[in-house]
């Protein structure tokens, strides 16, 4: 759903057959797998499910256009990275291992060749921090679908305005009139 | 078509700006009041996560335009960068229609009678450009009154015995704490210290036509909903468009100040929001663009008698930039503390804003309030990651979990001290949309805001800590170039033209209907947010003004 979505959004600037705006089919899948490792599912939704690409995929056809080349650059290098170390792409990788190549990455310790352009440690925490903003951020960008995150920190939603649904309980706050007839 | 020729011309509708222009208009002078930004009202609280004043990732919502309006920030290893308004080194406030006042928090505070005389008080400090202002805390008192209750301020200092005397209370009660104050001020007492009700620019009860605070989870950096915060977009604006003596023109830059053959100025000239260039004239022209903008105008102002801006005679357009580091600590409880009412912050302490040990232990130096932070949405909290978690995986997720409704942060600006090389420029190559040339800042903060910074956050922590936090760490001090939204000191109010850019009256030294009336003036910027000073001030300086001016000129 979120692809057609995207496929219909008509903002126009998707790479060839993708249904995303910006990223390719395979981009997009090797972002899903390395958000999800920076916010797994557990009992609580991951940033793969919250939508965290969608809201990377259209933040790079506006306010973030400018990472672009970041993120084609990035995501390339973190296949050459996964390849050089253990012979498969990103996604083909066991949790462990993927979880390794982001360590490494985080401290700018992954194979030097394949980061040539960007900085192993720059694009991962590009990454970290978009993806939160995806995971906790509003759902009008995309991410947090359904509101998840703030369910998942027992936050109101949808938001409630305002503060009557404390004055129900709040005992500094005088009621008046009658609860029931 | 010439533009009829006004009293006054101010420039920027800010905090500063948007009462110089009530001020004036009410006089019956009449005046043009130019704004770069956009009009913004209620219904322009987006309550974005994301794109917010105080959360600018998808970019800033209140001005200025991300495209059009860039800076070069020069960083502490002399290198140079493009910024745009988002960016944290560009030090933005806000363009609009209320400046800073559209989407502040609206802390209310009197700065204290030391922040007026910090160089009697403390002495020369070696590095910084220290002074005293050339005013007192007595002659701003009759304007912050006049502030707190033309703008609109609730809340309950009576219990901060280290205020400065006030002859009349806060117009309106403070709201009801919340459950952090629940938890800190009791706290604060066992300790000996002496917790009020923070002085807010909002609503608690219904005041000036205008609705009482509905306690929701947007509000630092937000426009306000029911309109419950009061700035000068929603207060003295209005009044100044109401006198019939006042036009407002927004979505107008200010290219330059124009200069007569005698020295004298004659006006503005702006590109109106359609980017034709015009020419505004008036008797006297009133610069309220705040720190950065204004100095930026003064010095982008040359001509044959001002070779390198106006009021810039002794290089001095620009130094002293100024804003706030903010230092504190954050406590984590076994319990929930976090109740979802806005606008969070509401208790604080004054006890370390002076007589504090300075530098190396040695002698005595300001510090700053301390208050529990505003409430803070999801995403802002991710930066709250204490030292030793990990930033993301499993362990992110837990801490989120864990501790997002069992945080309380005590936060608190540290004054600086001024210095002379932390400053605006206007860049020799970088010109923005207009053609106009850029703002280019550099500097750093001086030592001692470090020494008191970690002062400030061991007491936070130890609050925190008598509040039954069972863990608690401390933020470390920004050691780069000051300025953001607290942004202030650039056109120094002095008596000496040779070490200041303004007399005591915010009038150019050296021309006579040129006034610089926003936070720039601030010789120091106090342990506190500067908004009602800059209000104090700008009451102040208006009131000089218009009494200069009667019977010169009426309304045409």
């Amino acid at each position: 759903m979120v692809a057609a979505a995207a496929a219909g959004s008509g903002i126009g600037c998707s790479a060839g057959r993708s249904p995303w705006r910006f990223l390719s089919v395979d981009e997009a899948r090797s972002l899903a797998a390395i958000c999800d490792l920076i916010i797994p599912p557990d009992e609580d939704p991951g940033a793969a499910w919250a939508g965290v690409v969608n809201y990377i995929d259209r933040q790079l056809c506006g306010p973030l256009r400018h990472l672009r080349n970041s993120y084609r650059q990035g995501i390339a290098a973190v296949d050459t990275s996964s390849r050089a170390l253990y012979g498969a792409n990103f996604v083909a990788l066991a949790g462990p291992r993927a979880i390794e190549l982001l360590r490494l990455m985080e401290q700018g310790q992954a194979p030097r060749e394949a980061w040539k352009q960007i900085s192993s440690s720059e694009f991962f925490a590009l990454l970290v921090d978009q993806t939160m903003q995806g995971f906790y951020g509003d759902p009008r960008h995309g991410g947090n679908r359904e509101g998840t995150s703030w369910k998942m920190l027992g936050m109101p939603y949808p938001p409630i305005r305002g503060r009557l649904h404390y004055d129900v309980n709040t005992a500094s706050v005088p009621v008046v009139g009658s609860k029931v007839k | 078509m010439a533009l009829k020729h006004v009293n006054a011309v101010v420039v920027g509708a800010g905090a500063g700006g948007g009462i110089v222009a009530k001020e004036l208009a009410t006089a019956g002078l009449s005046v043009v009041l130019v704004e770069r930004g956009k009009w913004y009202t209620a219904f322009d609280c987006r309550k974005d996560d994301l794109r917010n004043q105080r959360t600018p990732v998808l970019g800033n919502s209140f001005g200025p335009d991300e495209d059009r309006n860039p800076r070069v920030f020069v960083d502490e290893q002399g290198h140079e960068h493009l910024m745009k308004p988002s960016d944290g080194g560009y030090s933005n406030n806000a363009a609009c229609v209320g400046g800073g006042t559209a989407s502040y928090g609206a802390m209310a505070w009197r700065y204290m009678e030391k922040d007026f005389r910090m160089r009697s008080t403390y002495g020369t400090v070696a590095g910084s450009t220290l002074d005293d202002w050339p005013i007192t805390y007595n002659d701003l008192e009759p304007y912050y009154e006049k502030a707190e209750w033309e703008i609109g301020v609730s809340g309950d200092d009576a219990n901060n015995v280290f205020r400065s005397p006030r002859r009349r209370p806060l117009p309106m009660p403070p709201l009801p704490g919340n459950r952090e104050y629940e938890v800190l001020k009791p706290a604060a007492q066992r300790l000996g210290l002496h917790p009020f009700d923070i002085p807010m620019l909002r609503n608690s009860v219904p005041y000036n036509g205008r609705a009482a605070c509905m306690r929701c989870r947007w509000c630092v950096g937000f426009a306000c909903e029911v309109d419950a915060k009061n700035g000068t977009q929603n207060t003295v604006i209005p009044t100044a468009l109401a006198t019939g003596n006042c036009e407002l023109r927004s979505e107008c830059i200010v290219k330059e100040i124009l200069t007569d053959s005698r020295g004298r100025v004659k006006g503005v000239a702006y590109f109106d929001s359609e980017s034709r260039l015009r020419e505004q004239t008036a008797d006297l022209v009133v610069v309220s663009g705040s720190a950065i903008e204004s100095a930026r105008l003064l010095l982008n102002s040359k001509s044959r008698l001002f070779p390198t801006g106006l009021g810039n005679r002794y290089d001095w357009v620009g130094r002293n930039l100024q804003g706030h580091a903010y230092t504190g600590a954050v406590g984590r409880f076994d319990f929930e503390v976090y109740d979802d009412l806005g606008p969070g912050a509401g208790i604080a302490i004054c006890d370390f804003n002076h007589g504090n040990r300075g530098l190396n232990g040695e002698g005595l130096t300001s510090g700053g309030m301390l208050a529990n932070e505003f409430i803070r949405l999801p995403y802002q909290f991710v930066g709250w990651r204490p030292p030793g978690v990990p930033r993301w995986g499993r362990a992110h997720k837990e801490f989120m979990r864990q501790w997002y409704r069992r945080s309380i942060g005590v936060m608190g600006p540290v004054q600086e001290m001024p210095m002379f090389d932390s400053r605006v420029q206007v860049d020799p190559k970088v010109k923005d949309y207009w053609g106009i040339p850029v703002v280019r800042l550099s500097g750093h903060r001086h030592p001692n805001d470090q020494v008191v910074g970690k002062f400030l956050a061991s007491k936070a922590e130890a609050w925190l800590q008598e509040a039954g936090a069972i863990t608690t760490w401390t933020f470390s001090l920004a050691t780069g170039l000051s300025g953001g939204q607290h942004q202030a000191g650039t056109c120094r109010m002095g008596d000496d033209p040779k070490i200041s850019v303004v007399d005591k009256y915010c009038r150019v030294h050296d021309v006579d209907n040129l006034y610089v009336i926003d936070g720039s003036v601030h010789v120091t910027n106090g342990g506190f947010n500067p908004a009602l000073t800059i209000m104090a001030v700008a009451y102040y300086a208006s009131d000089n003004l218009a009494k200069s001016r009667k019977g010169t000129h009426g309304a045409s």
